[in-house]
């Protein structure tokens, strides 16, 4: 709300005031203001002149040169190049010496030859909202009134030396969306009293009753509890008063005609919408206000035809033909005119959730339809209503019936709230009076009734946002000062903060996974469609959510893997030839079994993995290593281990969808003797590789919440081992089919608890060993924790291992 | 004989000041010591000695041989010095070049920020409570005194997947939830950190997706006052010890009075600065008393209880913290910005 301060001194007294400094108290006092502009900077010797004469340039086709009286006793000679110009016409003349905005000096000149001494100006050239004016004035010169006199300086005629201050408005303000409203806050900022116009005492009427002329019939109770309107005859159409363009410039409000006008003009005053009907479209001399049946369309204002959601309010004539839907926009077919004589014009009080929906289902949002969406001032119907009637009587010539013709459906009631000083003390910490309290109530302008050690506010209808007590505090609160509030500390029961074993265990792992040397990303929860059909989803359900509205076609899904998104962050390194990723990243995943969401989808928190290009930055001393599918591995074991699961889990060769087929594996968690797929890891298919251009890439996805569920947090710490171990090693060709995990196991079975480490130190295929053949070595350590062992206890355990090794696996032994 | 060994003597010492090396000086070990070697070639003289003299000749001959040997032992270990030395030095390194660095990824810096308010509240007796990114419009607004068709429902706009199902736009929702689960027991002091939601177009300053942190206090007494030295205490830990704070009055739905909250700048101390367009503050919070309503819907008797609730956004701290100019940085992930905080 753009608030001018020539215009708000009507209703207050502004006089010593710095507005600089009169907007931060208003922000310290819960408005922010945003700006506090001068309607022009910078405008000096500036005048009205009037055009005598205007002759073309003798030697520039687009020039003119111009006589100009501007009231100096003798004429100057100015060249101008606007197309606009001509003679008889009123313009702004910046003389020799005058000041512009941006710094422009005006000083004497020749054009083409032909002395000119000075310039005719347009709006944009003084510094004005050149937007705020009709067309043909934007692209020349601004065109004055006829009636204003010759020589005076153009920031009166305009009222340029006016400082306009721009209320940011929160939801619940809506009672500065209006001049009035925004006295009121302010007055209580300056304590300063408000003095409010009084159109009754202005307004003379004929004695022909409105009412005969008019009728009002709600028939949507719900939705309009108050509509009144005034009828007008020999209206004349006419552009509205300077001083009032000026004040409707300095709002924001494009100025149209004298009729428009004054309705924007009461609208900005009193926060009251009004809307202006040409009386003889208005078919029977009857409104009607109705809700709109399923298929109804109308043509608004911008000549738009619209169709109508079934139950939008709107006003009809006696024929039930829609003329304007209420509080949004007017129909086209009861538009006022050039021609229009006669006049009905409307205040009323719409129902704001309903005017809200209307406008945001047509995309129409007004200045009007900004105010019923927030609720008017139920009490400002009528005296908008008669504001407007005055003006249209002295500005636009019309006649004014006698009375208001209206329905009343039902009337505000008065809201009275107590407030205990004890509950506002303790509540904000404070020491604050009694009388502070009635001081700061008597600044709102908020009637008292009091009783001991509380009072009861008479709340003002224009304050609809407050409706309890804790409102009534944030009002001493804030004119009391939020920096007059002591800072203090929690009384009472102190309590013990921390993390839960998930969050815990979560940190930990990212902790984990960075002294790794493994980078943390943070992706996007939105995905395209496509994508969430690439990986496996590791859970039951497999069903992506949607978003109804989505911006944009590539983030219209929820994710279903991390991987997806995971790869796109890859491609944007690799653009920038950042080839080397280790990328990890901890985030949820949405998933739901259902085709149309009636609850929540499954979030699962996920660990994901991307690894590509070198093990380590290429240096004089590092060889520059591809990585493989053990790197990926290495990680995902290392998380395992940390987390004490090692016993629990297994990694079990596997074709998942993404993935290339020979190099991936699925991670199962053994879960009370039952194997549950909690992750998958491998490289990326190579065809998906080929699509996104990342070769050789590594990929893990791990669900969690199992992880954090078994973890084993208990550390039991072992005696170390007194006796000495013996270390023994066994290279084996076996068939290439042979997994080394399960050559693993049967060692660990066979050799028993002596076994106390086994580790695969070599692998390795050739031609020598033949087709489909393999070599493997391995270390093993036998040590007894009482004793130590004797050559014959290892050599029988060790025998026993390799024929077993040699019978299962048809293992041949190397020497 | 008495003479000849001095004249040994002084010439072995003569000849072996002049030996440069280690073969040398074992050469002159042998020609003086040695079972052939003059002192031995001297003594085997002495048998033809008296009785008397013998023993003295003896004393000056292990006399002489002492001497030398000393002379020679000194000169020995100084070669072995030498030596060691110049073994040594060839083996020398080159310091300068890099030696083979301990890999180190980076944590995210939002997820830096979120842990460093994490640990600061932590420390002030908070739990951290977490709620889901799908959330009801129940929890995300009505729980919250934002009724539907309620105008600060603009505020902030929304992507829903269904009627009744969206992506949360605030982390308030878990005010609500875990205000639920406490089933109207006090104390109750959380924090909630996680991903929010807005139909936002992403330039330099707005993204669609993008973190907050919520606090929620509910107990007997709390005051706003209480608010005021929680989060003076909070931004001295995270910002300075000297940072100061100011409290706007603001509107929120949830609270009442709600307040904004800005501190000083980050950058210049509060003397004015580009960061913070030379207002000396920087709003980085929003505040105030938990709504009457909030708390009864939440399960608490608001004549009862009171309680206050804060939320800040985790992007809006990182940028000022870091000095970040473009937050479409932290969803980019370049390694090498990523990197700039793989450091304490």
């Amino acid at each position: 709300m753009k608030v001018s301060a020539e215009w708000l001194s009507d209703y207050i007294s502004l006089e010593n005031v710095d507005m600089e400094e009169l907007a931060e108290q208003i922000t310290r006092s819960g408005i922010e203001i945003d700006s506090v502009e001068r309607r022009s900077e910078g405008v000096s010797k500036v005048v009205v002149g009037y055009v005598k004469s205007k002759e073309k340039h003798p030697d520039a086709d687009k020039l003119n040169v111009c006589i100009i009286d501007a009231g100096l006793g003798e004429d100057l000679q100015i060249v101008c190049g606007a197309k606009n110009i001509d003679a008889g016409q009123k313009v702004p003349v910046a003389l020799v010496g005058a000041k512009l905005p941006g710094g422009m000096e005006i000083k004497n000149a020749k054009l083409r030859g032909v002395p000119s001494q000075g310039m005719i100006c347009s709006a944009k050239e003084l510094g004005l909202n050149d937007k705020l004016l009709p067309k043909e004035q934007q692209e020349g010169i601004l065109v004055l009134p006829e009636h204003i006199s010759v020589g005076q300086p153009i920031n009166l005629v305009l009222g340029l030396d006016d400082q306009v201050l721009d209320f940011d408005l929160t939801p619940n303000r809506s009672d500065c969306l209006s001049m009035i409203g925004a006295a009121y806050e302010v007055g209580a900022i300056l304590g300063r009293s408000v003095k409010l116009p009084e159109p009754d005492k202005k307004l003379i009427e004929i004695a022909d009753e409105a009412k005969d002329h008019l009728r009002i019939s709600i028939e949507a109770h719900d939705l309009c509890s108050h509509y009144a309107a005034r009828y007008f005859t020999h209206v004349k159409i006419a552009p509205s008063p300077q001083w009032m363009q000026n004040r409707l410039a300095a709002a924001g409000v494009r100025p149209i005609n004298n009729i428009v006008d004054i309705t924007n003009y009461v609208m900005m005053e009193y926060g009251q919408p009004l809307h202006a009907f040409d009386a003889d479209h208005i078919a029977e001399n009857s409104i009607i206000v109705r809700q709109a049946e399923d298929g109804e369309t109308m043509t608004t204002l911008d000549g738009q035809e619209r169709k109508l959601e079934a139950g939008a309010l709107l006003i009809s004539d006696g024929q039930r033909t829609p003329i304007a839907l209420a509080g949004v926009m007017g129909g086209l077919n009861s538009e006022v005119t050039d021609q229009t004589v006669n006049i009905v014009l409307e205040s009323a009080r719409f129902d704001g959730g309903s005017v809200r929906k209307t406008s945001r289902q047509l995309g129409l949002r007004s200045e009007a339809s900004l105010r019923f969406e927030k609720e008017v001032d139920p009490s400002n119907v009528i005296p908008a209503l008669d504001r407007a009637a005055s003006l249209i009587a002295v500005y636009a010539g019309g006649t004014v019936y006698h009375g208001t013709v209206e329905e009343v459906i039902s009337k505000p009631e008065e809201k009275r709230i107590k407030l205990s000083l004890d509950k506002l003390n303790v509540y904000l910490g404070t020491d604050i009076s009694m009388l502070e309290v009635k001081t700061i109530f008597g600044r709102l302008n908020f009637e008292l009734a009091d009783g001991p050690g509380e009072v009861e506010v008479i709340v003002p209808t224009r304050r609809g946002d407050i409706t309890r007590d804790v409102d009534l505090i944030e009002e001493i609160a804030r004119l009391h000062g939020y920096s007059n509030i002591p800072t203090t500390s929690i009384e009472g029961k102190s309590t013990s903060g921390g993390y839960t074993r998930n969050q815990a265990l979560r940190r930990s792992l990212r902790g984990l996974l960075t002294h790794g040397g493994w980078n943390e990303v943070i992706s996007y929860s939105f995905t395209h469609e496509s994508s969430t059909a690439l990986f496996p989803t590791l859970t039951g359900v497999n069903k992506a959510v949607k978003l109804s509205l989505p911006m944009s076609e590539d983030r219209s899904v929820l994710r279903t893997s991390l991987i997806p998104e995971l790869m796109h962050i890859a491609a944007y390194n690799r653009n920038r030839k950042q080839d080397n990723l280790a990328l990890f990243e901890i985030g949820n995943i949405f998933l739901t079994e259902e085709d149309k969401l009636t609850r929540q989808p499954k979030e699962q928190s996920v660990l994901g993995f991307f690894l590509a290009g070198l093990r380590q930055e290429k240096q004089w001393n590092v060889p520059a290593e591809k990585v493989d599918f053990y790197d990926l591995k290495g990680a995902v074991e290392s998380v395992i281990t940390y987390l004490g699961l090692t016993d629990l889990v297994s990694y079990v060769a596997d074709r998942p969808e993404g993935f290339h087929p020979g190099r991936s594996a699925s991670l199962f968690l053994n879960v009370h003797d039952h194997k549950v797929r909690v992750g998958v890891l491998g490289q990326l298919h190579p065809d998906l590789a080929r699509n996104k251009d990342l070769d050789d890439t590594y990929v893990a996805e791990i669900l969690l919440e199992p992880l954090y569920q078994h973890a084993n947090r208990v550390i039991v710490s072992r005696e170390l081992p007194k006796f000495p171990s013996v270390e023994r090693d066994i290279a084996l060709v076996v068939d290439t089919t042979v997994e080394a995990g399960s050559l693993l196991s049967s060692i660990r079975e066979s050799a028993g608890e002596w076994l106390t480490h086994v580790q695969v130190f070599d692998v390795f295929t050739g031609s020598k060993l033949g087709e489909n053949k393999k070599s493997i070595a391995i270390s093993l350590t036998y040590q007894h924790k009482d004793r130590t062992l004797t050559e014959e206890d290892i050599t029988q355990v060790h025998d026993k291992v390799v024929n077993e090794l040699v019978q299962s696996f048809d293992a041949e032994l190397r020497k | 004989m008495k003479e000849r060994l001095e004249a040994l003597k002084l010439e072995a010492i003569e000849h072996l000041n002049q030996v440069v090396d280690a073969v040398q000086l074992n050469d002159l070990r042998v020609k003086y010591l040695g079972k052939k070697g003059a002192l031995t070639e001297i003594l085997r003289g002495m048998g033809a000695l008296s009785a008397e003299e013998r023993p003295v000749i003896g004393q000056v001959g292990n006399e002489v041989r002492a001497a030398i040997e000393s002379i020679i032992e000194s000169k020995a270990s100084y070669f072995q010095n030498q030596e060691t030395e110049q073994r040594l030095s060839a083996e020398k390194v080159d310091v300068t070049l890099p030696g083979r660095a301990l890999k180190q990824g980076a944590i995210h810096p939002l997820t830096k920020v979120i842990q460093e308010i994490e640990d600061i509240f932590i420390g002030l007796g908070y739990r951290i409570a977490e709620g889901p990114e799908v959330e009801m419009d129940y929890y995300n607004f009505e729980a919250l005194n934002l009724p539907k068709n309620h105008p600060a429902r603009d505020m902030q706009d929304s992507f829903y997947i269904t009627e009744d199902l969206l992506m949360r736009t605030q982390t308030s929702p878990v005010q609500v939830r875990t205000m639920e689960s406490m089933k109207g027991e006090v104390p109750v002091r959380v924090i909630c950190p996680g991903k929010v939601y807005r139909r936002d177009d992403d330039d330099a300053t707005h993204s669609f997706q993008f973190h907050q942190i919520e606090g929620l206090v509910i107990g007997k007494g709390i005051r706003m006052s209480d608010l005021k030295g929680t989060l003076l205490q909070f931004t001295r830990e995270m910002f300075g010890p000297n940072t100061q704070i100011r409290l706007r009055p603001s509107f929120f739905p949830f609270t009442e009075p709600s307040a904004e909250v800005d501190v000083t700048c980050v950058k210049c101390g509060g003397s004015g600065c580009r960061i913070c367009k030379h207002t000396g503050w920087l709003e980085i919070l929003g505040c105030g008393m938990v709504h009457p309503k909030v708390l009864e819907m939440g399960g608490y008797d608001s004549e009862q209880y009171t309680g206050f609730a804060f939320g800040m956004g985790v992007e809006r701290i990182a940028l000022l913290k870091y000095g970040i100019e473009d937050i479409r940085n932290f969803y980019s992930n370049d390694l090498r910005f990523l990197q700039q905080f793989a450091r304490n």
